[in-house]
Parts: C-alpha cells; sequence; structure tokens
C-alpha cells in the first residue's frame, strides 16, 4: 500500500486554500454591500451559511480530486438535493459489501460514525476511511487555523 | 478466521492485513490532540476511532464558530484586494 499518500505538502495546500476563500469572501462581501444589510437573525444565518459552504468548497477544490472525500464533497456541494438520494443508495449497497468479511461488529458502530462524519465514507473500505480520515483531519485543523488568521485580521 | 479477513474487498487490493489496518490506526492515533501527549502505545483501535470521531465533530464545530465570527465581521467591513494580499503574506 502506497504510505506517501498520506503525506500532504502543507504550505502549499494552505497557500491554495487561502486564495480560493478570499477571493469567495471579497465576491461574499461584495453582493451583501449590494442588498440592504440588516443585521437580523435570518442574515446572520444565511451568511454562516454562505462562509462555510466558501469555506468547504475552497477546502476541496485546494485538495481537487486525488482524494475521496473531497471529490464527495465537491459532488455534494454542486448538487446539494440530489446528493442526499444518491447518499442513501450508495450506502445501502456499500453496507451489503462491506458486511462480507470485515472486522468484527463493535468495531463497525464506530466506523459508522466516523462515516457520517468523513465526506464520501459511506462508501469506502475501512482501510480508505482511515487513510482518507487522516487527510481530511490535517485539512479541516488547517482550514480552521487559516480562518482563525483572518478573523484576527479583521478583529484588530 | 483469519482468511476472512484476508479476503479481497474489492479489485486491485490484494489482501488487508491487520498490520496495515493497525499502522493507519496508529497514523491517526498520532493526529488526534489529547492521545498524542498522553504518549501511550497501548490505545485500543476503538478508542482510535472514537477520539477520531470526537477530534472531527470539535473541528466542525470549531469552522462552525469561525463561520459566525466571520460573517458577522464581513457585514461590517469592506474587502479589498489589498488586504487580501496582506493575509496571504501573513499566512505563508
Amino acid at each position: 500500500m502506497a504510505v506517501h499518500r498520506l503525506s500532504l505538502n502543507p504550505s502549499s495546500y494552505k497557500t491554495r486554500f487561502t486564495q480560493r476563500f478570499l477571493r469567495a469572501l471579497m465576491k461574499i462581501n461584495k453582493n451583501k454591500n449590494r442588498s440592504s444589510t440588516s443585521s437580523s437573525f435570518q442574515e446572520i444565518r444565511r451568511g454562516r451559511r454562505r462562509i462555510k459552504i466558501a469555506a468547504d468548497g475552497s477546502m476541496a477544490s485546494a485538495v481537487g480530486s486525488k482524494r475521496a472525500w473531497s471529490r464527495a464533497m465537491l459532488y455534494k456541494l454542486r448538487t446539494r438535493t440530489r446528493h442526499q438520494a444518491w447518499v442513501r443508495k450508495i450506502s445501502t449497497a456499500a453496507k451489503r459489501k462491506r458486511d462480507v468479511g470485515n472486522k468484527p461488529e463493535e468495531e463497525l458502530s464506530r466506523t459508522d460514525d466516523l462515516r457520517r462524519l468523513v465526506p464520501g465514507g459511506e462508501a469506502m473500505d475501512f482501510c480508505s476511511l482511515l487513510e482518507e480520515t487522516a487527510h481530511y483531519i490535517k485539512c479541516l485543523t488547517t482550514q480552521a487555523h487559516v480562518m482563525q488568521s483572518i478573523a484576527d485580521f479583521y478583529s484588530t | 478466521m483469519s482468511s476472512r479477513r484476508s479476503r479481497s474487498r474489492q479489485s486491485g487490493v490484494s489482501s488487508i492485513t491487520d498490520d496495515q489496518i493497525n499502522d493507519l490506526v496508529s497514523k491517526l492515533h498520532q493526529l488526534l490532540p489529547e492521545i498524542r501527549d498522553r504518549r501511550s502505545d497501548k490505545v485500543s483501535s476503538a478508542k482510535v476511532l472514537q477520539e477520531t470521531c470526537n477530534y472531527i465533530r470539535s473541528l466542525h464545530r470549531e469552522v462552525d464558530d469561525l463561520s459566525v465570527r466571520l460573517s458577522e465581521l464581513l457585514a461590517t467591513t469592506d474587502i479589498s484586494g489589498d488586504q487580501a494580499a496582506i493575509i496571504r503574506s501573513l499566512l505563508m
């Protein structure tokens, strides 16, 4: 198994994520200024959702199609309603495939939680799930770090 | 029992051994903050999976909170291309 697939070049991924995310933020900022900016509860909720989607989209596209989780996330973002039906279809088929020759039951219940947390986790075999999870965690921590830096920048 | 574990589950993957799984689990183990500080080698894979789920959930929450904070900050600020360059240089 290719162990080096787990390696992640932190600076290049961080750069790509930051560029995309900042671009998305500027677009959101521009659109917001056109309409009236009332700080009603709904406006804040909508703004938060837009930024979360921008962050996840930037994260997934910075990784590209090299990883199963980023492909799953990009697909989810592009086809938000159709995705739910797809996940259900994939998960029932994958569950049937996984139950053949797999680890004992206790492991499975914990992997089900993990499968729900990692994008595309429902359709992965156990080993891929572990690899994808490791990469996903590294990218999530970078995403949080960059967003924190941007928030600090605008707080001063 | 061992033949069940090493049966191939999908084309292209010859056999998944316990060693490979343990290797991946220990790699995940190293990414987790708490367990890493305790430097224990005897953590069960079930515990690692559980801690991983908790860690991912906490990261999701953190990103959510940051999204709220950013959306509030952006409501009152204008981002210009210069500021984007400044932020980029701060992070590189």
